[in-house]
C-alpha cells in the first residue's frame, strides 16, 4: 500500500491524542468547552475554646474526602500549634498542639471541595466490626425491644430491611405503644440514633453512628447531624435515623463514622465548635486540574497547568500555531494559493491579536503602502540589496512610531499596540512586492498581497477562536492530531484546487470528447 | 462536471503535489541540486562531458569586480548577464548592442553602466536567488538564434524545455518569448508554450496565458507545423544530461544557434507543469511506463529511440480516444 508507513505514524498519532484527551475529559473531567464552570464548596470548622493557660492538645475529626466530593484545597489555620494528621481506616484526625496557649485560642479547619463526577456519596469501608453482645435492658424496655425485633424479625429478609423496618416502626407517626416506650427519654438526634443502635444491638446488627454535614449555600452556624449506620457483613448501610430511608441526603459531607467523641480537648475549656458552609462558582478547567493533582495523576503532573501563570499565557498562543500552519498547509497543497513567502500570514495574524482584526488590517495595508511608496523610491537610489532592506526597515518602524504617536494625539488607544507588529516580516513583503511589482506588473502583486492579507485574516480568525484556544490549551495532545493531519497532507498527491482552472484545457477536452 | 479530478486523472495530468511528492522528492537526490542550481557547475560539466553549451564570458563574485565591469566587457558587442542561481528566468539581462559607451537591452532601452552595475550588484546580494543566499553573476555569449523563429519570436530566444526522466526525454516544448514575457522565455512571465512531437520534431498549437493559438500575438507567425531543425541531435542532447547531473526528473533547456547548433543553456531540478497544456498531454502516463521499467537503457540512442516509442503509444492513445 502506498505510503503505508505515512498513514500507520498518522493513525498512531490520532490514536494517542484522541485517548489521551479521552482519558483527559472523562477521567480527570477536563471540560471541553471554555468557561465551563462548576460549583465548588467552601467548608470551615472554627473551634474555639479558653485556654487554661499551660500546654494545650486538640484532637479533631476531620473528614475524609472519599466519595462524592474530592478536596481541591485543604488549609489548617493554627498559627503557632503544630500540627499532624492520622488517618485509622476510618476517620482522619487533625492534632494539634502548643506548648503554652493563653488566652481565648481560635483554630480553623478549610477545606475546599469539588463535587465529583460519577461516584455517589457512600458510606466508608473499614475492618468487619465483630456481631454486638445482646446488651442487658433493663425491664420494662426489655421485653418492649424483644417483641419489636421478634415482629421486625418476621417481616423482613435480611440486615437492610430489617434496619429499615425497625426505624420506620420507631418513627411512625402514630406510633403504637412499644415504639412510644422507646422514644422516652430522648432529647436530641444524637441520643437518638444511640438509642437505635442500643435496640439494633438486640438482634447482634453492628450498627455506628455516622457525622454529616449538609452542604447548603451560606450556613453560618452549622452544625453535624448524626446518621445511622448499619453492617451487613459485606458493608456498611446508611439510614436516616428519623424517617429510615436508605442513603445519604443529597450533598452530604461524611465528617467521621463511629462512636469515638469529634473533639478532645486537654488544657482548655469552653470549647465551641461552629461550622460554616459556602459555595462559589469556579472555572472547571482549575477544579479539574486540582482534583487530577489530588488523584496524582502523572499526566496532569507533566501539563501546562505546572507551568507558571505567564508561562501558560505564552503558550495559549504558541499551541496556536500549529492549527495557522495547518490552515497554510491546507490553502497552499490542497487550495493552491500563492502568498508572500510561507509562514508570513500567520505571524502576520499573530500580530492582529494585538491589535484586533480591523486595526491589524489597516495598518496592515497603510505600512504595506507607504513602505512601497519608499521602496520605489530608493529604487532610483540604487542601493545594494541589504542595505535597501535596512533602510525600508527602519521606515517601516519609523512609521509605526508615528502612527502610535498621531493615533495617541486623537485618543486612539488602539494604534499603540501596533509594537508588537512584526516589522522584519512587514519590511521583506514589501520587498518581496516591490519585486513582483516590476516582475510581474502591478496587478500580480496586488493580487499576492491581498492573498497575503486574507490568508492572515483566515488565519487570525483560527487562532483567536476561543474554543479551539481552550481546546488544544487543556488538551495539547490534540496536536499530534494536527500533526497527523499535515503528515497525511504531506503525501497528498492529488490536485490543488487552483490546478483545476489551471488545466481547464484538459476539462474542456474532456468535455467535448 | 461534477469531479473535474477525476477527468484530470484519467487525462494523466500531473499535478503539483503529485510532481513533488512522486517524482522530485524520490528521483532527484538533494545532493545533486547543487550541479543544476548553480549554472557554472552545470556549464563545467557540461563542457567536461563534451555537450555545447553557450560560453561564459566571465563571472563576478563580488561587488569590488563591478568596477572593473567596463574591461571584462568591452570585448563583447552583445551579451547577457545572469545569477548563477537564479530560477524562473529571473534577473536575466540581455545586451544587443552598444551605444557610445551604453548599452541596449533586447528592448532597445538603453541602459548606463552604472545600471548594469546595480543589477550585477542585486544578483550578487541574492536578490534572485533561491533562498536569497548570496550568488554570482555570470556573463555569457548572447544566443543569435535560428532564422527559423525570426517570426514567432519577439525580442528574445526561443528555447527548448524537455522534461526528461531517468534519461528518457517524455515531452517538449518550445517556448516563444513575446512583448508581454520581456523577451524571456518563462511561460508564467507571459512566454508561449508550444507542444513538440517527440517522435516528428513538428511543432503544435501553443498555449498563451492560458489559451490556445496558432498565431504569435506579437508577429503574427504562425507557430504550428513548424519543424525543429536536429531534432534527433537536440533529444539525445537531453537524454544525456540525465548522465550529466544525476538526477531523475529534470527539465532540459536548449537553445538553436544560428551558427553553433542546440546549446545546452540550463537544468531544472523543478521543472513546471505547463508543459502539459503546451503538449495537450498529460506526462503521467508516459512517466508511470518509465517507471515501470527496471531497467533503463544505458545507452543515449536506446533512450531516445525508447523516447519516441513511448511518444508515440501515447499518441495513438491520445489520437485514438
Amino acid at each position: 500500500m502506498k505510503n503505508l508507513h505515512v498513514k500507520l505514524l498518522a493513525f498512531s498519532l490520532i490514536i494517542i491524542g484522541l485517548s489521551l484527551a479521552y482519558y483527559k475529559a472523562t477521567i480527570l473531567g477536563l471540560p471541553l468547552f471554555p468557561a465551563e464552570k462548576t460549583k465548588v464548596w467552601m467548608v470551615e470548622a472554627r473551634l474555639e475554646f479558653k485556654s487554661k493557660g499551660g500546654p494545650a492538645k486538640i484532637q479533631f475529626q476531620i473528614p475524609q474526602v472519599s466519595a462524592g466530593f474530592t478536596a481541591i484545597g485543604e488549609d489548617f489555620i493554627s498559627s503557632k500549634y503544630g500540627l499532624s494528621v492520622e488517618e485509622d481506616g476510618t476517620n482522619r484526625i487533625a492534632q494539634w498542639a502548643v506548648r503554652r496557649a493563653q488566652g481565648d485560642q481560635v483554630l480553623y479547619y478549610r477545606v475546599e471541595l469539588a463535587p465529583e463526577l460519577t461516584a455517589p456519596i457512600q458510606s466508608r469501608g473499614g475492618a468487619t466490626p465483630p456481631f454486638p453482645e445482646i446488651p442487658k435492658y433493663p425491664e420494662p424496655m426489655g421485653s418492649v425491644i424483644l417483641a419489636l425485633l421478634d415482629e421486625v424479625h418476621s417481616k423482613s429478609a435480611d440486615v437492610a430491611s430489617f434496619s429499615g423496618e425497625l426505624l420506620s416502626r420507631l418513627n411512625s407517626s402514630n406510633p403504637d405503644e412499644n415504639a412510644l416506650v422507646l422514644r422516652k427519654g430522648v432529647e436530641d438526634p444524637e441520643a437518638w440514633v444511640k438509642r437505635v443502635i442500643y435496640i439494633l444491638a438486640g438482634a447482634r446488627i453492628p450498627a455506628r453512628p455516622v457525622y454529616i454535614l449538609l452542604l447548603k449555600h451560606r450556613v453560618k452556624h452549622g452544625s453535624l447531624i448524626p446518621w445511622l449506620e448499619v453492617h451487613n457483613g459485606q458493608e456498611w448501610i446508611a439510614f436516616d435515623p428519623k424517617t429510615g430511608e436508605r442513603g445519604f441526603p443529597e450533598n452530604a459531607l461524611i465528617w467521621y463514622a463511629g462512636g469515638q467523641p469529634l473533639v478532645k480537648l486537654e488544657g482548655g475549656e469552653s470549647l465551641k465548635i461552629g461550622y460554616s458552609v459556602s459555595s462559589r462558582f469556579q472555572d472547571l478547567v482549575l477544579v479539574a486540574e486540582r482534583r487530577a493533582r489530588k488523584m496524582n495523576s502523572l499526566i496532569m503532573d507533566f501539563s501546562l497547568f505546572s507551568l507558571p501563570v505567564q508561562m501558560q499565557n505564552v503558550y495559549r498562543v504558541l499551541l496556536m500555531i500549529p492549527i495557522g500552519t495547518f490552515l497554510i498547509v491546507v490553502l497552499r497543497n490542497v487550495i493552491g494559493v500563492k502568498t508572500f513567502g510561507t509562514f508570513m500570514p500567520i505571524l502576520i495574524a499573530l500580530a492582529f491579536r494585538e491589535t484586533e482584526l480591523f486595526w491589524g488590517v489597516a495598518l496592515f495595508t497603510g505600512i504595506v503602502a507607504l513602505g512601497l511608496m519608499l521602496r520605489f523610491y530608493l529604487e532610483y537610489l540604487k542601493l545594494l540589496l541589504v542595505p535597501r532592506l535596512a533602510s525600508v526597515l527602519v521606515m517601516v518602524i519609523l512609521l509605526m512610531a508615528i502612527i502610535s504617536v498621531l493615533t495617541h494625539k486623537i485618543g486612539l488607544e488602539r494604534g499603540l499596540s501596533v509594537a508588537l507588529f512584526p516589522m522584519v516580516i512587514l519590511t521583506m513583503t514589501i520587498e518581496r512586492m516591490s519585486l513582483a511589482w516590476e516582475e510581474h506588473g502591478p496587478a500580480e502583486a496586488l493580487q499576492q498581497g491581498f492573498g497575503s492579507l486574507m490568508v492572515a485574516v483566515l488565519g487570525y480568525l483560527l487562532i483567536t477562536n476561543k474554543l479551539l484556544e481552550h481546546l488544544v490549551f487543556v488538551f495539547p495532545e490534540l496536536l499530534l492530531m494536527i500533526l497527523a493531519m499535515t503528515l497525511l497532507l504531506g503525501r497528498y498527491t492529488g490536485y490543488r484546487l487552483t490546478e483545476l482552472w489551471r488545466f481547464k484545457e484538459f476539462l474542456m477536452k474532456a468535455d467535448k470528447g | 462536471m461534477i469531479f473535474p479530478w477525476w477527468h484530470l486523472r484519467r487525462l494523466g495530468v500531473l499535478g503539483m503535489n503529485q510532481r513533488n511528492a512522486d517524482y522530485i522528492l524520490p528521483y532527484n537526490q538533494r545532493r545533486y541540486y547543487p550541479l543544476v542550481d548553480d549554472k557554472r557547475q552545470t556549464k563545467h560539466l557540461a563542457l567536461a562531458a563534451g555537450i555545447a553549451v553557450p560560453e561564459l564570458y566571465g563571472v563576478i563574485e563580488i561587488i569590488h569586480q563591478i568596477k572593473a565591469l567596463n574591461t571584462l566587457l568591452s570585448p563583447y558587442e552583445d551579451f547577457v548577464i545572469k545569477p548563477a542561481h537564479g530560477s524562473g528566468g529571473e534577473g536575466i539581462l540581455v545586451i544587443t548592442g552598444r551605444y557610445q559607451d551604453r548599452y541596449r537591452k533586447a528592448s532597445g532601452i538603453i541602459l548606463t553602466e552604472e545600471e548594469i552595475g546595480h543589477h550585477i550588484a542585486n544578483i550578487l546580494s541574492g536578490m534572485y536567488s533561491l533562498g536569497g543566499l548570496p550568488d554570482t553573476a555570470l556573463v555569457e555569449y548572447r544566443v543569435k538564434f535560428n532564422p527559423l523563429f525570426d517570426a514567432v519570436s519577439y525580442l528574445g530566444v526561443p528555447d527548448i524545455r524537455t522534461i526528461v526522466f531517468r534519461g528518457v526525454p517524455t515531452l517538449a516544448m518550445i517556448r516563444l518569448p513575446t512583448r508581454l514575457s520581456d523577451g524571456r522565455a518563462n511561460l508564467h512571465q507571459g512566454a508561449i508554450g508550444v507542444g513538440i512531437n517527440l517522435v516528428t520534431g513538428h511543432t503544435n498549437s501553443g498555449v498563451w496565458k492560458e489559451q490556445v493559438i496558432e498565431y504569435h500575438p506579437d508577429t503574427g507567425g504562425r507557430i504550428k507545423s513548424l519543424k525543429i531543425p536536429h531534432w534527433d541531435n537536440i533529444l539525445e542532447l537531453t537524454a544525456r544530461c540525465f548522465d550529466l547531473v544525476g538526477l531523475g526528473y529534470i527539465g532540459v533547456d536548449i537553445v538553436l544557434d544560428r551558427d553553433l547548433g542546440p546549446l545546452v543553456l540550463e537544468l531544472n531540478a523543478r521543472p513546471g507543469l505547463s508543459i502539459q497544456l503546451a503538449n495537450k498531454i498529460g506526462l503521467l502516463p508516459r512517466l508511470q511506463r518509465i517507471e515501470n521499467f527496471n531497467q533503463i537503457p544505458s545507452s543515449v540512442p536506446d533512450r531516445v529511440a525508447l523516447a519516441k516509442e513511448l511518444a508515440q503509444v501515447s499518441e495513438s492513445l491520445t489520437s485514438g480516444e
